[in-house]
């Protein structure tokens, strides 16, 4: 079966470290912060300028002067910052968040990944995701393994305008954990009960599927 | 004594000298720290052509998406902007320009523009549509775009206190870009919801230096939010 979104985003926090700063992008990424596990301190990053968001307020304490990058009303936890957005990207940029969870279109097997724009559809602007994929080491890309209409999302060759260039390594779909090495998907383990030759059916850049190939585990 | 003293009045006094054809810089991030009421006084103005420089384009009927609706913004630049109808329409018709920038790059844009930093190297938008027409360079075996920092002929701002001296704090997430856009208006305007004392504001708290502000003005706000999320008590 291939995942649901919660499941993706509990295979994602199996990602997370005590000590982590984290930014989480809009969607799937956002539900990896309701897997954080229990004897674990991370802190989110939402590049508005705020370090150390909480979860949404009440009736009683909801403010409009504090929101996160989605433009979502929130809290912030004990310890967090507030600072400008020149210093909430100096952080991006410089690499000091370890790690950054965000959707996309389509990735390559070149580790390109295209996030923001589709020609001849109204293009509404890329945010923050191209400081994100530029300045980030650890990134997870979420998203389906094939459209709606069963196109491969995973390409020898991007063909949508990129967010970033070579800057993608760990890649989760529905169907399997992915990592890119070399010019090539490696398939690390897969969904429970999704075979092998479904995935490499759905995939259209060079994956390279060693011997054994374990399914995820969920607690 | 009077020479360090920004407080204007009115906003009408607060928005002399913009003319059109101007770049306003105007911090805000979506509609939280909107400069909403210099907003309002550009549209009662009719100030037209102007390039206005900011993270987003407001909302139909609210902060920057009222200054579309008597066409007063020429060019847009921005990271996001699809948050009104309006705009799309006046995007599609050819009679709006939008330059998009990546969030982190316009934010140091603004910032470099204050700090007299004519250009400056980023991995941001390597290899994209970003990249067209711009000079690349290799630094440390990586490819750095060329960005031009940017600097505008009015800088309106929201802030939560000032005192007379033009001494800013911003409350919470209500900062985003506003203390880069006050460093970067040949005339800037801030805002505020109070105005103190001078000596109130704890010195090494002040979020903008009194140096880049010219004028500050008392205002009410709205404060309209975008996103009302609330959590779901079980």
């Amino acid at each position: 079966m291939a995942l649901t979104r919660e499941q993706m985003a509990q295979r994602v926090a199996q990602e997370l470290q005590d000590g982590f700063y984290v930014n989480l992008g809009i969607g799937i990424p956002t539900l990896v912060a309701n897997y954080v596990p229990q004897n674990m301190d991370v802190m989110l990053q939402s590049e508005n300028g705020l370090l150390g968001m909480g979860e949404f307020p009440t009736e009683e304490t909801i403010d409009a002067d504090m929101i996160n990058a989605g433009k979502q009303t929130v809290t912030t936890v004990k310890g967090a910052s507030i600072f400008s957005s020149a210093e909430s990207f100096a952080m991006i940029r410089g690499g000091h968040v370890d790690l950054t969870v965000l959707g996309a279109f389509e990735v390559d097997v070149n580790g390109n990944i295209a996030s923001w724009m589709i020609p001849n559809k109204l293009v509404k602007g890329m945010g923050g995701a191209m400081d994100l994929v530029a300045g980030a080491d650890n990134i997870i890309v979420t998203m389906t393994h094939a459209s709606k209409t069963g196109e491969s999302k995973l390409l020898s060759n991007c063909s949508l305008p990129l967010t970033g260039k070579g800057c993608i390594k760990k890649v989760l779909t529905d169907l399997a954990w992915l990592e890119i090495e070399d010019g090539a998907f490696v398939l690390k383990e897969r969904a429970p009960g999704v075979s092998i030759e479904e995935i490499i059916e759905k995939t259209q850049g060079k994956l390279v599927v060693p011997d054994h190939v374990p399914e995820m585990v969920f607690a | 004594m009077a020479g360090f003293d920004k407080v204007v009045t009115s906003y009408e006094d607060a928005m002399i000298g913009l003319e059109d054809g101007m770049t306003v810089l105007a911090g805000g991030f979506g509609l939280c720290g909107i400069p909403e009421n210099l907003i309002a006084e550009i549209k009662r103005k009719g100030t037209t052509g102007l390039t206005v420089v900011s993270n987003n384009c407001g909302v139909d009927g609210f902060g920057l998406g009222i200054l579309l609706e008597d066409k007063q913004i020429r060019k847009m630049v921005s990271s996001y902007v699809g948050e009104n109808a309006l705009f799309e329409k006046q995007l599609l018709d050819g009679e709006l320009e939008v330059e998009l920038t990546p969030q982190g790059t316009l934010a140091e844009k603004m910032r470099a523009g204050g700090a007299g930093i004519p250009a400056f190297y980023t991995a941001t938008g390597v290899g994209t549509p970003v990249a067209e027409g711009k000079e690349t360079k290799v630094f440390d075996g990586r490819e750095y775009l060329m960005e031009e920092a940017i600097v505008g002929d009015f800088a309106i701002v929201k802030g939560w206190k000032a005192d007379r001296y033009g001494n800013v704090v911003y409350r919470h997430t209500a900062q985003n870009f506003n203390p880069l856009a006050a460093t970067a208006g040949k005339i800037t305007v801030v805002e505020v919801e109070e105005i103190v004392e001078v000596g109130e504001l704890d010195p090494a708290h002040i979020h903008t230096p009194g140096i880049y502000v010219d004028r500050v003005v008392l205002g009410t706000f709205e404060k309209r939010i975008e996103q009302r999320t609330i959590k779901t008590v079980a």
